[in-house]
């Protein structure tokens, strides 16, 4: 029995060593969901011209990968939505170095293809016959949703608040919404499987991507060539090509 | 040729059956029918959503899906993780089980409340309290990270860690139950002959308790194998490293990678599963009626 809770010990402690740094140990990406599409298809592409393996990415959104930041994550590079998130990540003190602004989205509603409800504006998710879901105010679309409502004074009612974006555009894609307010991007990214209804004076409620290293990075050079390369103007195209703004 | 009793006209085989005129009922109490109804809408809860599952499911894409890279990856992960959640949860509550189960008083009641605290409490709250004991500014996770370099949270381990939390009160209540039904006369006896502690432990103890050793260590299993809510915030969601099956399945769902077909193929997987496991869970139980 002794040997038996010795091997049980030696199991849990063996599992908890530190993460290991060795070179076939991939560089770690804390990204925010809105980016799936152009960040897979960057890092990709990065992979591939250094010959390392692929970067390891969670998609999330910015507001849980800040939590996982501050509880101690290991991660290299992190990529959050908005300057509210960048900026408290560099308070606290998570960030190596100057975070680099990398792209600019605003937002848009999502409804089934053919708008069969007629949304038309803001005002219409207030309708009681528009199932609504939007982000939850921390995460980067919920704050930009909140800032576009505050500004037209309609109250929203919702069916749901969804902590990613990606998670809004699930529902209207699934039928189990209405309408949802998501990225320009990410009505794109979905090709026909949802329509986009403009906002009037989403650009006040733009939203700025930026990228930085992680304080206490397993692997910093690569790290900062990541960022540098998600700043540059070849990734400028890419991001272009899914919908996103130059910053 | 009639007879004048009162039995006029019966034949002698229905006279002998006299005791039996009320019609042949079933044994046992008769049940309201509102209880029938509620018994079949309870039932229908539980069974109506999974069979709604393998109606909606893409049959034709679920191959592809359930053996695709990602999901081979959230699978094994899964199957690691639990297994060793499983070890974990045998070697820690087995000994705590015999300790409950041969203690009496108020003490030996408050650590049987403690015991099941994780089976009442939300996983999510358990997900916080690991976070807040083994995370970077935890209890204990503040020392591990400054003196040893060793952090916890949102790696392997922390995965293998929130499973147990769940998992341990199923296994510490199975083989606690066993040992009581079994009572100490075993035990009693085998002392008196002169057996010491450790004979007594591994000779009597062990046998007598194999079969809610068994059953615990299955449904263990099971709870380690859908653990979410606390895996999700104290192990994050990394792909490959602390993303399990639930959390596949979440995020597929909520479509940060793939498609809600994927979602559902996965949910089929764990079903497969959870079937496995019940049948292996039924195929103990008779050791357990003993």
């Amino acid at each position: 029995m002794v040997l038996v809770l010795a091997a049980g010990a030696g199991l849990v402690l063996a599992a908890c060593s530190p993460p290991t740094t060795g070179a076939a140990d991939p560089v770690r990406v804390l990204a925010a969901a809105s980016l799936h599409a152009p960040l897979d298809e960057l890092l990709a592409a990065h992979a591939e011209s250094t010959g390392g393996p692929a970067p390891l990415v969670t998609y999330d959104g910015s507001a849980a990968l800040l939590t996982q930041l501050r509880e101690g994550a290991v991660a290299d590079v992190v990529v959050l939505a908005d300057a509210a998130s960048t900026s408290q990540a560099q308070d606290a003190g998570l960030l190596a170095g100057r975070a680099v602004e990398v792209a600019a989205n605003t937002l848009r509603i999502a409804v089934a293809p053919g708008n069969p409800l007629a949304v038309t504006g803001l005002a219409d998710l207030a309708r009681p016959d528009v199932t609504v879901v939007l982000c939850a105010p921390p995460v980067p679309c919920g704050a930009a949703t909140r800032t576009l409502l505050a500004d037209t004074g309609v109250e929203v009612p919702r069916a749901s608040e969804e902590q990613a974006v990606t998670a809004v555009l699930a529902k209207v894609v699934s039928g189990e919404a209405d309408a949802g307010v998501v990225y320009v991007t990410d009505v794109l990214g979905a090709g026909g499987a949802v329509e986009g209804v403009a906002i009037p004076g989403a650009d006040r409620a733009r939203t700025t991507v930026s990228a930085a290293v992680v304080a206490g990075a397993p692997h910093p050079d690569e790290a900062g060539d990541l960022v540098a390369l998600l700043g540059s103007a070849g990734a400028r195209v890419v991001f272009a090509r899914h919908g996103f703004e130059a910053p | 040729m009639t007879g004048p009793g009162s039995h006029g006209g019966r034949s002698p085989v229905d006279e002998g059956a006299r005791p039996r005129t009320v019609p042949p009922r079933p044994l046992g109490p008769r049940v309201p029918r509102v209880v029938t109804l509620a018994a079949g809408a309870g039932l229908a809860l539980l069974v109506l959503p999974v069979l709604a599952l393998l109606v909606r499911a893409d049959w034709g894409s679920v191959p592809a899906a359930v053996t695709s890279p990602e999901a081979l990856a959230a699978l094994g992960l899964s199957l690691r993780t639990g297994a060793a959640a499983t070890a974990l949860c045998v070697v820690l509550g087995f000994p705590l089980a015999v300790l409950l189960a041969r203690s009496q008083g108020r003490a030996a009641d408050v650590v049987r409340a403690l015991v099941t605290l994780p089976l009442v409490l939300p996983p999510t709250v358990g997900g916080i309290a690991l976070l807040y004991l083994l995370g970077r500014q935890g209890l204990v996770g503040e020392h591990l990270d400054a003196l040893l370099g060793v952090r916890v949270p949102f790696t392997i381990a922390a995965v293998v860690l929130a499973q147990a939390f769940v998992a341990l009160p199923f296994l510490v209540l199975a083989v606690e139950g066993s040992l009581r039904t079994l009572g100490t006369g075993y035990e009693t006896v085998a002392a008196t002959l002169g057996a010491g502690r450790w004979m007594v432990l591994r000779r009597v103890t062990l046998p007598l308790a194999a079969p809610g050793l068994a059953s615990g260590t299955v449904l263990c299993f099971a709870r380690a194998l859908g653990e979410f809510g606390a895996t999700a915030l104290f192990a994050g969601n990394v792909p490959g490293v602390t993303r399990t099956m639930p959390l596949a399945i979440y995020t597929a769902f909520n479509g940060a990678g793939v498609s809600p077909d994927t979602a559902v193929a996965l949910s089929l997987l764990l079903v497969g599963a959870a079937v496995v496991i019940l049948v292996l869970a039924r195929a103990w139980r008779p050791g357990v009626r003993a």
